[in-house]
């Protein structure tokens, strides 16, 4: 599912337009992206949480060439998915071993 | 700070120009439809923002860390997120 699909779908279950379906969708990861880029905690209850992660200079190498490269320190998101979707996802698994 | 259901809630109810009991109902069945979707095993794809996957993880030998025997871990699905490039770019724009 990509991110039209998403609009179309919460536009039919939520009774909205479309276009006010794309802006919730727009709202709702841009507030992630922003709270994100100001180095905060994004929390959603249910689904994941992210935090950014510092990581440090280091040499790596081109594991094409072989070539040591220095790679700069960078920050990335960390994702960590939330409880009920980590059931939810694994739920039928279970089920069928059972 | 961190950001929660309640702070998008409120960007959506501004907005929107909605009230606010609606703007929290919306979000809601934003979340079902992206956890629905996962659940049945296909991925998320937010463009600008990331990719939302189901990956399978095989059965593997493990150990419980109190006895020190080693069991058989059941193979699971596990949710993993891989950040867009906008993302990525945004996340590190702030630290120049």
């Amino acid at each position: 599912m990509n991110k039209l699909e998403l609009i179309a779908t919460l536009k039919n279950e939520a009774n909205i337009s479309k276009a006010e379906a794309a802006e919730v969708v727009q709202i709702f990861f841009d507030s992630m992206t922003e709270a994100l880029a100001r180095g905060e905690r994004v929390e959603i209850r249910g689904l994941c949480s992210f935090f950014i992660k510092e990581y440090k200079s280091y040499t790596g190498r081109n594991p094409k060439t072989g070539e040591k490269v220095l790679i700069q320190p960078k920050k990335l998101p960390f994702f960590k998915c939330g409880k009920e979707l980590k059931e939810r996802v694994d739920y039928k698994d279970k089920m069928d071993e059972a | 700070m961190t950001l929660t259901k309640n702070n998008i809630a409120d960007a959506i109810q501004e907005g929107l120009g909605i009230h606010r009991r609606h703007s929290i109902e919306i979000v809601e069945i934003l979340l079902e439809i992206i956890k629905r979707n996962l659940e049945s095993g296909e991925d998320v794809l937010v463009s600008g923002f990331g990719k939302f996957c189901v990956r399978d993880k095989k059965p593997r030998l493990g150990r419980n860390p109190a006895t020190g025997d080693s069991m058989m871990l059941d193979g699971r699905k596990v949710v993993t997120f891989k950040c867009s490039s906008v993302l990525r770019d945004r996340v590190n724009q702030m630290a120049e």
